[in-house]
């Protein structure tokens, strides 16, 4: 994918010069293009005035950073102890096997992204999964594939 | 800026009062969660499906739709309350919105299928404050979660919010305010429990300026989210608490680090500041004291070891966030080396009550040396899940079985209490008398931690819990310290091949030796703690390592290399629906009769246990 510098322009003039506008900036830069594009760090760290190497350094550090691009859809599957004790792993699992893929891969056709996150906070629901935003309470092993066909099919709509 | 702006102490007082005077307490009015947990489950279109049924049935001008915050009680969501009676309806769709505007709002009646049934006597409940998990509790930081909209600071104004501020700025000296503060004995909430007023004293009093305050509201600990609650039922309670705090410690400048995956909370806070601002709350020359101040809304990257104070501030200045050795405490040299002082978000928001109500009003509530109330967030195989807020003291066996109402599953025995996350310890039934302060869960093994409780049952394997635990710190661990970043991953292999199998004699020994080496070289609470859930699950459940150890046996079924699944023939009445969702075709059988699983194909994944209507499946 391209990327359009304009727009890591325009994020990293928001934050200024200097360390401190960092994080910000790749945080910003990460929603925009669900990871960070080699050429947008490059242009981070001439702009920012930061050592490529200290961006590469907090780039891979943080957990909410990706340096892999990410699939269409971003299924989060929450592993906190709350959905742990209440069995988020068979999720994890049984999303796995249907997209062949393991937490932290994307499909091979770039539709999913799976991820495996310790606590989003709603531990009263857990299992939790959510996919591009839209939460999934109480998950069950034998509902994934049914949630995942929606996100499918949509495609296939879309291809059309 | 907007005409509301209050340039003065007296013009805010007056602006209270015209919100209140505009206010009628007897006008009904419909309160829907806005909570994360709520949302999740859909609130956003109960609300929506309440404002088009007022319209519909035109009675805009009869009651008032508001979307608060969390009031806690998320295993019952999406929730919602009609005021002034505060009747309380759980589970609420959007098809029940017109029969609540019709019924409840025009009529005055309960819709009584909506109505939260007490678990225990199987009674309907119609009053929120008549519902066991309400009425057990010590609500004064929640107390106004799920009564104002935490997007209006004009309902915050209208419960007397910001009346601290104008006590504080205007009748106490700084000094003053840090005595209030020490006097109360008020223990630092993010789980250390240092005394906040000594802290506050230390940062005043140390040279240099810029001086800098902080909100931790990075709360990483999985299981809690008690910060993520107060910021989203009441974020300008944590404000009002900073700004005291800044005007106490004499700091101008103050950041909330704030966890980007709670981005409803992130909105919250950062629209509160705002609004503050715009009512010169926040900014220069606040109500016309002469004090300045003002918050820099900062979010987290997703990094656990950021809830260490040290390495929150690096994070803050735009480095990795790495723990680095102390002294020199943040008090002296912190964020960009200057006297700096952190607070959890739990410790702010409590400043407000305590400069309103005096530090004797705060003393009376709570244990010796634990005073006033505290937060958590409970969890795990309760009834009654969510957060609540209760007096410092009260028993484990009080909070789990009369507020959490027990075990969810009746048929499963309640095993343990996970408390303090990562950090923290399982404290098995048997000490369930244990009062809840400091002191007495640090003896137990544990600690209080941020204040996430987990709940297990039988069904949860404490060794697998270990495993958790160690795997979790395993991929926090910033790589610092050798002794945390070699010695979890080394505990965490051994644990894991215990788990599947492969555990040996010795292991234990070994586990309790490296733990205690981990606990020693290590910089931060990450790695001095990281230990705790295999220590005190050693100390606890022993025999659960043993059977895992000699008898390759999983008791609780749980470990997926020790677990066979079969199908216990008399239960099974052939429906078939297991093998239709075995992905695997282990399972057959002929329609009507008893399905058998081929263990050779069976991976384990647990779905026909989970389909199957009968409990006809089983692991051993």
């Amino acid at each position: 994918m391209a990327v359009e510098l304009s727009k890591v322009d325009s994020i990293i003039e928001k934050y200024g010069q200097g360390n401190r506008g960092l994080i910000p900036s790749l945080l910003d830069i990460q929603n925009e293009y669900h990871y960070l594009p080699p050429d947008a760090l490059k242009r981070v760290a001439e702009r920012m005035n930061i050592p490529m190497i200290r961006v590469y350094q907090v780039a891979s550090f943080y957990k909410a950073f990706s340096l892999e691009p990410r699939g269409k859809h971003i299924i989060t599957v929450c592993l906190g102890t709350a959905c742990h004790v209440r069995g988020g792993e068979f999720i994890v699992d049984q999303i796995g096997r249907l997209l062949a893929i393991n937490p932290g891969q994307t499909s091979k056709d770039m539709q999913f992204t799976l991820e495996a996150v310790n606590c989003l906070g709603c531990c009263s629901l857990g299992p939790v999964m959510v996919i591009d935003g839209k939460y999934y309470g109480n998950m069950a092993i034998s509902k994934v594939e049914r949630v995942l066909k929606n996100y499918k099919e949509g495609e296939v709509v879309a291809d059309d | 800026m907007t005409e509301n702006k209050t340039t003065t102490n007296l013009e805010l007082d007056k602006l209270r009062e015209v919100i209140l005077a505009d206010r009628d307490p007897s006008t009904p009015s419909i309160m829907v969660c806005g909570g994360t947990g709520c949302l999740a489950l859909a609130s956003d279109e109960v609300a929506a499906a309440l404002e088009k049924a007022i319209i519909e049935q035109n009675v805009e001008a009869k009651v008032e739709l508001k979307t608060t915050g969390c009031p806690g009680f998320c295993e019952q969501g999406p929730i919602v309350v009609v005021h002034p009676q505060r009747i309380f309806y759980t589970r609420v769709k959007p098809k029940d919105a017109s029969e609540i505007v019709s019924k409840t709002i025009v009529n005055g009646e309960v819709v009584d299928r909506l109505l939260y049934v007490d678990p225990l006597t199987d009674q309907k409940i119609v009053l929120e404050t008549e519902v066991p998990f309400y009425k057990e509790q010590k609500r004064i930081l929640l107390k106004n979660s799920g009564l104002i909209d935490p997007r209006k600071i004009e309902d915050y104004l209208a419960v007397g919010g910001y009346k601290a501020l104008q006590k504080a700025l205007f009748e106490m000296t700084p000094e003053q305010i840090i005595e209030e503060v020490k006097m109360s004995n008020l223990r630092g909430r993010g789980g250390a429990g240092f005394p906040t007023g000594v802290k506050w004293e230390l940062c005043r009093k140390a040279t240099g300026e810029p001086k800098y305050i902080i909100c931790n509201a990075d709360e990483g600990d999985p299981g809690a989210f008690q910060d993520r609650g107060l910021i989203e039922g009441n974020p300008h309670s944590l404000l009002e608490g900073m700004i005291i705090g800044a005007y106490a410690i004499g700091a101008n400048q103050g950041y909330v680090y704030i966890r980007n995956e709670y981005p409803q909370a992130v909105q919250l806070i950062r629209l509160a500041a705002q609004q503050a601002r715009e009512f010169g709350l926040l900014g220069e020359n606040i109500l016309g004291s002469g004090f300045n101040f003002d918050v820099v809304i900062q979010l987290g990257a997703g990094a656990f070891v950021c809830g260490e104070e040290t390495a929150l501030i690096a994070s803050i200045e735009g480095r990795v966030g790495e723990p680095r050795a102390r002294p020199p405490y943040p008090a002296q040299s912190g964020l960009w080396g200057q006297p700096t002082n952190i607070n959890n978000v739990k410790t702010w928001v409590w400043v407000p009550h305590i400069i309103n109500n005096g530090a004797d009003w705060f003393t009376q509530m709570g244990t010796e040396k634990s005073k006033g109330t505290t937060i958590f967030s409970i969890v795990g195989k309760i009834k009654n899940t969510g957060l609540v807020e209760v007096p410092m003291g009260i028993s484990l066996r009080d909070l789990i079985e009369h507020i959490g109402g027990g075990a969810s599953d009746e048929k499963k025995k309640l095993k343990a209490v996970q408390t303090g996350g990562p950090s923290g310890g399982c404290i098995p039934e048997s000490l369930w008398h244990l009062p809840v302060d400091y002191d007495s869960l640090r003896e137990a093994g544990s600690m209080m931690g941020s204040g996430g409780m987990i709940v297990t049952d039988e069904s949860t394997c404490m060794v697998d819990m270990a495993r958790y635990f160690l795997n979790f710190s395993k991929y926090e661990s910033c790589g610092k310290c050798s002794a945390c970043r070699e010695g979890v991953k080394r505990m965490y292999e051994i644990v894991d091949y215990i788990t599947r199998g492969y555990g040996q004699e010795g292991d234990i020994e070994l586990l309790d030796q490296i733990g205690q080496a981990v606990k020693t070289g290590s910089l931060c609470g990450l790695g001095q703690t990281a230990p705790n859930p295999v220590l005190t699950t050693i100390r606890y459940f022993r025999e659960e390592y043993e059977a895992h150890i000699k008898e390759k046996r999983c008791p609780a079924g749980v470990c997926k290399e020790l677990i066979t699944f079969y199908i216990l023939a008399e239960k099974c009445p052939g429906c078939g629906v297991c093998a239709r969702f075995c992905a695997d075709n282990a399972i057959s059988g002929e329609k009507g009769l008893p399905y058998t699983i081929d263990t050779d194909k069976c991976a384990r994944c647990g779905v026909c246990r989970e389909v199957c209507k009968f409990d006809a499946v089983l692991v051993k």
